[in-house]
């Protein structure tokens, strides 16, 4: 299923732009529809009245004009909450293919299950707030399913038996449910995005801006529409029902509702039990040499999620890296950050500040070197990342290859070293935009080219052009192919011109 | 791409994300109930009558307790189930009985049941028994009743208006 993920998501990138693309910002688009619910909610509610008459009657009142702005609101407070519970269906369903469960997002995948239930709850009890034929259906449906529960009982629905069971005052606590449990969900959004550095808590301003007008087009042409008022002497005969909210209530007329509460309590557990029913390896947590650190803290800066902090060892003492270990996921950003991971350095052995133990700095420098020991100016250095194109299998005697966990752990002081110590030229094979699985090294890497960000690639004007960087996936090794080759015929001329590092593979 | 196709190509997109939000907040329509059906709601809460009459205690019985507790009645708190029958037209459509709620099993008897039902003119009987010691039924009430398509008929238990309640 990732493949057919992945063609979408390209089919995307090229009608959107990679920036804009929704699918490779769901959970930020979630956001935006939350806060697009909330602000038409506040609206809404300024209006709305709580009462058994009071309630259906102000929502008509509101929604009497549907094309004014108070039927506007009405209608965008339901798109939005619709648009919502997709974004968020498609985003648990994006991630679970891509596998983006385990391990070290444990935290982040556990905290957000309880958000969809959240969310389904505050929609449920918002459509009892509009006291139609729908929300009858819905209460006392609601009602007899809780009664499977234990300690509850048939006693609940004895409030929806008859036209003088429902009171005022009824209406009210459904209000303060419906907002408290959409406080409960912002409170939730908050704590799932906590183990994420600069996570993305708000789209692209031309996707979140077309989405909104996406919205309100809909709210105008297709205005949302109250049901009859409700009667507890009559039962409504077909119903315009909302399934992306209200679907549990046709099944519990299927299947008993025990059954029903049995299976959503035994797919809620499984999913938060995701990440320790499929563990698998996981890469080790980057260690801190001291003596090499200088606490700048560019590492902590980098950190795609806020796994490293820079502290003081001692009270007094000089800032030094720390790893939370539990946060690391091993993808060696924080080596390409460091300052240390010079290659230029003169000692024996390289350390830098901070490494990943399975593919020390040190280590790199020496194959580097190896491989263009008397080289004069023939080998291409092939970089690439363990989860884009796989750059082993273009070696060849010309070509030395080169697979990091993240193509953001390469320190860029080696790109000028290996041009200086004699390469033709390197090429730079990161994960297409937005494919990065470590979030965000692509983008620093590129940053870093452009001398945006520290640690700067610094070259020569003269060597610009044998720095080349491709954004690869899985599956374009023919394409990365291609790209090296015609790389190649460049570095072959005797003279050229600068090549701005972009290409896409 | 180039860039009118793009944003053509975005504007569908949109327009189908509109769509299948537009359609899936209202459509397909749930049938809840058949056009020529009423509903029969069944809904109760009724504590029956403890089970057995307090007795007293013999003197053995008493010595044995501590003496705090020598209560010369012992009174069961349990309560009977509450069984109720509901016949339409003459033939039996429903018939369970119902425990009565607490550890103890003393408190009220709660029950509630949906009963589609053709509309139109019926003859409704429903029998209740909140005391076990009691064979066949301590309640019951017969109606006619003319249910159009849609209509609910309530079935409730309240001592203080009589005992069966439809309306």
């Amino acid at each position: 299923m990732a493949p057919a993920f992945h063609a979408i998501e390209r089919g995307l990138d090229r009608c959107f732009g990679v920036a804009a693309n929704p699918l490779r910002q769901l959970g930020a688009v979630a956001y935006w529809l939350f806060w697009a619910a909330i602000a038409s909610g506040v609206y809404v509610y300024a209006y709305y009245e709580t009462g058994v008459a009071a309630s259906y009657a102000s929502v008509e009142r509101l929604s009497s004009s549907p094309r004014a702005l108070s039927g506007l609101m009405r209608s965008l407070h339901r798109y939005a909450s619709d648009g919502l519970v997709l974004t968020v269906a498609l985003h648990v369903l994006r991630e679970f293919t891509y596998g983006r469960y385990k391990g070290f997002r444990w935290f982040t995948w556990t905290t957000g299950v309880p958000l969809v239930a959240l969310a389904l709850v505050s929609g449920i009890v918002g459509y009892w707030l509009v006291w139609d034929m729908l929300a009858q259906f819905v209460s006392i449906a609601a009602a007899e399913a809780l009664g499977a529960l234990p300690g509850l009982g048939d006693t609940l629905v004895r409030n929806f038996i008859a036209p003088e069971a429902v009171t005022d005052r009824f209406f009210s606590l459904l209000a303060f449910v419906h907002i408290g449990v959409s406080l409960l969900l912002l409170l939730g959004m908050w704590i799932h995005v906590q183990r994420v550095s600069r996570a993305r808590v708000k789209p692209d301003a031309a996707l979140g801006w077309g989405l909104l007008a996406t919205l309100i087009a809909l709210a105008l042409v297709w205005p949302a529409a109250s049901q009859a008022e409700a009667d507890l002497t009559r039962a409504p005969f077909a119903l315009a029902l909302d399934w992306l909210y209200l679907f549990p209530f046709p099944l519990a007329d299927v299947m008993p509702p025990a059954l029903l509460w049995a299976g959503a309590c035994a797919a809620t557990l499984a999913l938060c039990a995701l990440p320790w029913l499929t563990r698998t390896h996981r890469a080790p947590a980057a260690v801190v040499h001291p003596d090499e650190c200088n606490g700048c803290g560019q590492c902590e800066a980098d950190c795609p999620y806020g796994a490293v902090i820079v502290t003081p060892e001692q009270p007094g003492g000089p800032p030094r890296a720390q790893v939370i270990a539990a946060l690391c996921a091993g993808c060696g950003i924080c080596v390409g950050a460091c300052p240390s991971a010079t290659p230029f350095r003169s000692t024996p052995m390289l350390g830098s500040g901070i490494e990943l133990p399975q593919l020390p700095v040190n280590a790199l420098r020496t194959r580097l070197e190896h491989a263009l020991g008397g080289a004069n100016g023939s080998v291409v250095v092939l970089v690439g990342c363990e989860r884009g194109a796989r750059v082993g299998a273009l070696a060849d005697p010309a070509v030395t290859a080169m697979s990091l966990p993240c193509i953001g752990m390469l320190p860029p002081a080696f790109i000028d070293y290996a041009l200086k110590r004699g390469a033709a030229g390197v090429m730079i094979a990161g994960c297409a935009a937005g494919d990065c699985e470590f979030r965000l090294g692509g983008e620093w890497l590129a940053a870093r080219v452009a001398g945006g960000r520290q640690p700067r690639v610094r070259l020569a004007h003269d060597r610009r052009h044998r720095l080349r960087i491709v954004e690869t996936g899985p599956s374009d090794a023919a394409a990365l192919m291609q790209e090296l080759t015609a790389f190649r015929a460049v570095l072959r001329r005797p003279t050229t011109s600068f090549q701005p590092g972009g290409a896409r593979a | 791409m180039p860039k009118l196709l793009a944003y053509l190509a975005q504007g569908v997109l949109y327009a189908l994300f509109a769509t299948v939000i537009g359609y899936c907040s209202t459509s397909p329509r749930y049938r809840h109930l058949q056009p020529d059906q009423a509903l029969l709601r069944l809904s109760f809460s009724h504590p029956g009558h403890i089970k057995a009459d307090c007795r007293s205690r013999s003197a053995e019985e008493l010595a044995k307790l501590p003496a705090n507790m020598r209560a010369p009645l012992d009174c069961p708190r349990e309560r009977s189930r509450v069984t109720v029958r509901v016949e339409l037209d003459g033939a039996e459509l429903y018939h369970e009985s119902f425990q009565p709620a607490g550890l103890a099993r003393d408190g009220a008897s709660t029950g509630y049941r949906r009963l589609p039902i053709a509309a139109g003119s019926h003859r409704i009987r429903v029998q209740f028994n909140d005391d076990v010691r009691v064979s066949g039924y301590t309640h019951e009430r017969m109606a006619d009743i003319d249910a159009r398509p849609g209509q609910i008929v309530l079935i409730d238990f309240a001592s203080e208006q009589g005992g069966v309640i439809i309306r």
